[in-house]
């Protein structure tokens, strides 16, 4: 069946088999890698991205779900020039180490920095709570939302 | 296989006569991983998602009406009032699941384990299906749930959402599992009171076919209130054996089997301090209100 979507500020068009994810068509269909393919099954946050603005796992969206909706994936957040403020953090932080996790937790981190630009301790691990990481042990991780925090606050986009 | 993607409910009821077989999707939570492991096909799906007339809640006369396409993020913003749905709600998952996850959802796969269904039970909901002309009909909670994964509902009907009256009076839910989030309930309960029928009601999740009320617990913890004179004074002492023996009764009503999640023993033991727990939790809300 034929999609529409926009994404990233422009509409396309996908032939999808009805029953592929939001995932499957941004990864295979669209050339969008960015979103990470790992659980299947909202488990893990890789493949987090916004549909009409909200936090959603892609891999629990019916890719006809996002059918004349809006959809934002990491790769929004950056250009060739410029790199979104919660990236630059995650490297200066050395928050990645594997790198596979990470593009489900800057789109979370900027989701979460986006509503609310001083969360406590609690807020934080809460609002990444869906997201894993298997090698940081979320130290790093954590050290880099605050650097973005701070950043943020001092410059706003 | 193919997807209908209705706009408006009388567009979704209107195929769901055409199309009795069509499986309604909203937030994907359930339904995507069977599809996405290959458990199931089904050959026709209709997406309930972006149906405006789901979204809704309003108060009518005493009563509260939540549609069956709020989001559990959407409970937690919206309806602090309901502090147990909310508490229920926010165990649900994690951010990116509370944001599709919707209470239609939880009562159309009508698992045991749904992190709303045992609020809806202590709640006294019933549920209300709707099918095409606007016909409603609205069935008791334990009427439309009816086994593990099993409800009452008919081919041509959708979840339009739940109905129940609203009480005064604290409630809480609350969950075991191994981690804070992304926990499937190894055993849930909601406890709620009601100071004007002064009654004690509490429903419990994971531990049976279906979700379970505790009818023996709730009468007893209900005369233990009243013989204390708590009811009247929020401060009497409610003495200690009444916590244990409304524990017990809970524990009693439970129908727990061994599976993965945890063993039919370790079950019936959670679902008596959760009790025990919860009850203490009211009684302390009530002291602290007054």
């Amino acid at each position: 069946m034929l999609i529409r979507t926009k994404i990233n500020g422009e509409w396309r068009t996908a032939d999808v088999w009805p029953g592929a994810s939001l995932l499957y068509m941004l990864r295979e269909q669209l050339g969008l890698p960015g979103s990470k393919n790992a659980c299947e099954q909202g488990e893990c946050g890789s493949c987090s991205v916004w549909l009409d603005g909200e936090l959603v796992c892609s891999c629990l969206v019916l890719a006809a779900q996002a059918h004349e909706r809006e959809v934002r994936t990491v790769e929004s957040l950056s250009s060739d020039e410029h790199l979104h403020p919660v990236q630059e953090a995650f490297l200066e932080a050395g928050a990645v180490q594997c790198g596979f996790c990470t593009p489900g937790l800057i789109v979370a981190v900027a989701d979460l920095l986006a509503r609310n630009p001083a969360p406590s301790e609690a807020t934080v691990r809460e609002a990444l709570s869906g997201n894993l990481c298997r090698c940081t042990g979320y130290v790093k991780i954590l050290d880099a939302v605050w650097l973005a925090a701070e950043r943020m606050r001092e410059t706003p986009a | 296989m193919d997807v209908l993607l209705p706009r408006t409910l009388d567009e979704a009821l209107e195929m769901k006569v055409e199309h009795p077989e069509a499986v309604p999707i909203a937030g994907g939570t359930d339904l995507m991983v069977e599809l996405n492991f290959d458990r199931r096909r089904p050959a026709l799906m209709m997406d309930v998602s972006r149906l405006p007339e789901l979204r809704r809640w309003r108060r009518e006369h005493g009563s509260f009406f939540l549609g069956a396409g709020m989001t559990y993020t959407r409970i937690i913003w919206d309806l602090p009032e309901f502090e147990a749905l909310v508490q229920a709600s926010r165990t649900v998952g994690s951010p990116q699941i509370r944001n599709r996850g919707t209470v239609g959802g939880n009562l159309g796969t009508a698992s045991p384990a749904g992190d709303a269904l045992p609020v809806l039970a202590a709640y006294d909901a019933e549920i209300v299906l709707i099918r095409t002309g606007g016909q409603t009909r609205a069935l008791p909670w334990n009427k439309f749930m009816v086994g593990p994964k099993k409800t009452a509902i008919e081919p041509p009907e959708l979840i339009l959402g739940a109905r129940w009256r609203v009480v005064r009076g604290p409630g809480s839910f609350s969950k075991v599992g191994p981690r804070n989030a992304m926990v499937i309930a190894v055993t849930s309960l909601c406890l709620q009171l009601d100071e004007d029928q002064r009654t004690v009601r509490v429903a419990l999740g994971s531990v049976g076919p279906t979700i379970l009320r505790a009818p023996d617990a709730e009468a007893f913890a209900a005369r233990a209130l009243a013989d204390a004179g708590a009811w009247d004074d929020s401060t009497a002492l409610v003495p200690r054996h009444v916590f244990e023996g409304f524990g017990e009764r809970v524990a009693a009503a439970a129908k727990p089997i061994d599976d993965i999640r945890g063993t039919a023993a370790y079950r019936r033991h959670a679902c008596a301090v959760l009790a025990r727990r919860a009850l203490r939790w009211a009684l302390d809300d009530r002291r602290a209100a007054a």
